[in-house]
């Protein structure tokens, strides 16, 4: 499970030359330093995890639940809440900074987000469906699925069945990137390839979760 | 400023002349042969300059053995040793595709003189 993981905010994309003079495409992430609010543990919260806040809030905007939060804990007010499941809690505490320089750059990292909402979409774009033909007599169907299914047996749709609905908006891991580069100073990494979500979004950066070590 | 300018600017160079489009350019560039480098020269006419930043790049247009060769490079590439400028073209264009449809002593572009 997660050794390390971190709070951070799609900044855009660019592109880097590396020691071969190859362009690689990076994801621009802006990593502020995660203040740790809560730490669940085992025996307590029947699960281990941390949670953190990113950036800041006027104190004014905070809810009555929100606001009692923090002060329990005595941490600033942040952007936004996040929970992020570890294997081990024992080396956090609270109040505790998370810099980007927990990573460094080579290591193989997930980034989860929330991928950009695309609406009431048609099953070609939502499931890659093929459509129908252009011409031979297609008409009013070109877009279309074709069958969903059979006749009186099971005189049913499937639970399940591939259709056109809600597309995006939902939380997308995208694994094994790589980590260009971790800029402390300026507190930005860059990720190799694409990372999920609108810029601006808010994502979770933690280690490969299944990426094999070359030396294990 | 924009963040990803911020890493941008890390990725530019500022040893690169000043040319723009119609401009013959003499481009040297590093090309790698197993563990031996050597410089190549691609000289021709910038027929446009597209993107800004670090994905920046332009497009030298040359004529080898009576073929038309088109080659893309990177602005801001290390690959690059250096650009020279030999002439300025006298254009009214961005970008001068225009050139791959003519042939001879029209696919010639003026060149700039200093008005008095």
């Amino acid at each position: 499970m997660t050794e390390k993981a971190i709070v951070g905010e799609k900044v855009g994309m660019t592109q880097v030359w590396d020691k071969d003079s190859n362009i690689v495409p990076v994801t621009v992430v802006k990593v502020t330093p995660c203040r740790v609010v809560q730490i669940k543990t085992v025996s307590n919260d029947g699960y281990s995890a941390i949670q953190v806040t990113i950036g800041d809030k006027d104190a004014k905007k905070l809810n009555r639940p929100e606001a009692g939060h923090y002060a329990k804990h005595g941490v600033a007010p942040g952007r936004v809440l996040v929970e992020l499941r570890m294997a081990d809690v024992s080396s956090y505490e609270v109040g505790q900074e998370l810099r980007v320089d927990a990573f460094e750059a080579g290591n193989m990292i997930d980034v989860i987000g929330t991928s950009k909402g695309k609406g009431f979409t048609g099953v070609m774009k939502r499931h890659n469906f093929a459509g129908q033909r252009a011409t031979h007599g297609a008409h009013l169907v070109h877009r279309m699925p074709g069958s969903i299914g059979q006749c009186a047996t099971p005189a049913r749709v499937f639970k399940g069945t591939k259709m056109a609905g809600h597309h995006g908006n939902q939380r997308v891991t995208t694994q094994n990137l790589m980590v260009v580069r971790a800029d402390a100073e300026e507190n930005l990494m860059l990720v190799k390839g694409a990372v999920p979500g609108p810029k601006g979004g808010t994502v979770i950066i933690r280690d490969a979760v299944k990426y094999k070590k070359a030396s294990s | 400023m924009n963040l990803t300018d911020l890493v941008d600017q890390t990725q530019l160079r500022d040893d690169l002349p000043q040319f723009g489009p119609g401009d013959t350019v003499k481009v040297s560039v590093k090309v790698v042969e197993g563990n031996r480098e050597r410089v190549q020269v691609f000289q021709g006419v910038v027929i446009g300059i597209r993107g800004a930043g670090a994905g920046e790049s332009f497009k030298v247009r040359k004529l080898s053995f009576g073929v038309g060769v088109e080659r893309t490079f990177p602005m801001h590439s290390p690959m690059i040793d250096k650009i020279e400028v030999l002439t300025q073209g006298d254009v009214r264009r961005a970008k001068l595709y225009y050139l791959r449809d003519r042939v001879g002593k029209a696919a010639k572009v003026k060149e700039k003189r200093d008005r008095f």
